[in-house]
């Protein structure tokens, strides 16, 4: 007997990353760019302070909503960086990682057929969740001219009757893309001229470089009633496996994304919130000195890729580059597989972040530095044979 | 790294260096798997203060000796701190009672000698083996 799939689900394509990790994974001795996740493990502040809460017995559910203290210091913390007020215990929902929290916001705002704008390069689940909660997903391509940045006017130009709501996600998996203020409230006034619903996935904020601030458009005045303000200590904090993200929006907002959170969920682990209240209060030091390491990696690696003729964007956020590659002759998978295959570096294809990654392949650098410096130079390598391979032909 | 050249770096290292901000560089030794018949010792130092050069010149006195690793004028219940360095127990020994006590200022002093190191100048000694993340992930 086959069983049948639901054709929503079956329609969706696989994520190009997990077809890309089956292939690394046959594979010994890789050096991997591919990994979207901080090398560091979480502080130890913060992982001391979940194992204290374990020896407590603090081992129960919590609100649907999450533990009101955690509520509380996110509250604050959102205020403190994003300078807008939530009311901690309305206003804030405690997810499973930002994932979740895409998911809940998007099956809470999404009407059948109701279209969605994100912009690409994006991160992988974007089409995927708006397709699942019965959505259309409409991709406004960016460009490596315009640093990857959205505009204004791409989206005026993307709007139909339909369109409810807006993703936005700066800084950028994949790119490292953030938005001037200046850019993101000219987005605003498109928003509330189209009585459009912002969801901004802001999980890279504080992983800001030269010395810039993370701008909000939450921040934006008129924007916090339509905006769904995305976060979570993953990235900043090394807490990728801890799963703890969080969502402020309007109250009516979050009472529609608990219902379907406290039905599918309960709540976020009690261990990771507690861990999650460490973080927010007294983590900054330890986000700090990450930040300081990753920008040196970032300063050295896209140097590296310039000087090998691969054009590269510098990033101002997050910790990936998204070298151009279209320049060899290859597919951005056909290059990604072959580099593997013949060097066995991994990074991902462009492709993977949908149609207008492709030219380019996105490679990570919260990997060790000496790591980073012997991947460039197999790539260096890997480059010049194809230019002398190209040249024979 | 730093959009710095080398030269630039370097220039600026040469100036600390002159100017005595960087006094030196060492390397940290795991003692766990070089081992050498060398002791370390901590000893606290209550002395009396000198009327006109306070704990300095007692402490600088001390400092001088070759075995002296480190030392610091504390708060609490002594007043100096020493790592001392020797070949051996006696030689620690010898160090104590010869040279450290025998100096007029001094009043008492308490060893302690190091059986284990742990972490030292910020490394760990027993590495934690690097968490393990998965090859490819979004």
């Amino acid at each position: 007997m086959s069983i049948r799939i639901a054709d929503t689900v079956r329609e969706i394509p696989r994520s190009g990353i997990r077809d890309f990790f089956e292939v690394v994974q046959t594979m010994g001795d890789v050096i991997s760019l591919g990994i979207g996740e901080p090398d560091f493990a979480t502080p130890w502040h913060i992982r001391e302070a979940a194992i204290y809460s374990l020896e407590k017995g603090r081992t129960g559910y919590t609100s649907n909503l999450g533990l009101p203290r955690l509520r509380r210091t996110i509250s604050d913390y959102v205020y403190n960086h994003f300078h807008v007020r939530y009311e901690p215990l309305s206003e804030v929902l405690v997810s499973i990682g930002v994932s979740e929290a895409i998911d809940i916001a998007l099956r809470a705002l999404l009407n059948p057929g109701d279209e969605v704008l994100y912009h690409e390069p994006c991160y992988v689940s974007y089409a995927p969740s708006i397709t699942l909660a019965g959505g259309v997903a409409r991709a406004i391509p960016t460009y490596a001219e315009d640093n990857f940045i959205l505009k204004a006017e791409a989206i005026e130009k993307a709007i139909t009757p339909k369109t409810r709501v807006l993703m936005l996600n700066f800084p950028t998996n994949p790119t490292g893309a953030a938005m001037p203020p200046e850019e993101l409230e000219e987005i605003a006034a498109v928003c509330i001229k189209h009585d459009i619903v912002v969801l901004t996935d802001e999980i890279y904020s504080e992983l800001t470089y030269d010395g810039k601030q993370h701008f909000s458009i939450a921040a934006v005045p008129g924007m916090k009633e339509r905006t769904v303000l995305l976060h979570g200590v993953s990235k900043a904090y090394a807490m990728t496996g801890w799963r703890i993200g969080f969502v402020c929006a309007p109250v009516e907002l979050i009472e529609a994304m608990m219902k379907i959170h406290q039905y599918s969920i309960l709540c976020a682990s009690i261990m990771g919130q507690e861990a999650a209240v460490e973080a927010l209060e007294r983590g900054e030091q330890s986000m700090v000195s990450m930040r300081r390491e990753y920008e040196l990696r970032r300063n050295y690696i896209v140097r590296g890729f310039n000087d090998l003729g691969l054009e590269c964007f510098r990033p101002r956020g997050a910790f990936y580059v998204f070298p151009k590659i279209s320049t060899m002759g290859l597919s951005s998978r056909e290059f990604s597989l072959r580099l593997l295959r013949e060097k066995k570096v991994a990074v991902v294809p462009g492709s993977a972040f949908g149609p207008s990654g492709e030219g380019h392949v996105r490679c990570s650098y919260a990997t060790a530095l000496d790591q980073i410096k012997i991947a460039i130079e197999r790539i260096g390598e890997f480059c010049e044979e194809l230019r002398v391979s190209e040249a024979a032909a | 790294m730093l959009d710095l050249s080398v030269e630039q770096v370097q220039a600026e290292i040469a100036r600390l260096e002159k100017e005595g901000i960087i006094l030196g560089y060492q390397a940290i030794v795991n003692h766990n798997k070089w081992d050498t018949d060398s002791v370390t010792a901590v000893i606290e130092v209550k002395i009396t203060p000198e009327r006109d050069g306070g704990f300095d010149r007692i402490a600088a006195r001390i400092a001088k000796f070759e075995e002296v690793q480190a030392c610091y004028l504390m708060s609490g219940g002594y007043d100096l701190l020493i790592v001392l360095e020797a070949r051996n127990l006696r030689a620690v020994a010898a160090f104590v009672a010869e040279k450290l006590s025998t100096v007029e200022a001094v009043q008492s002093t308490a060893t302690h000698f190091r059986l284990k190191t742990y972490k030292e100048n910020g490394a760990f000694h027993q590495v934690e083996l690097t968490p393990e993340r998965l090859a490819v992930t979004p």
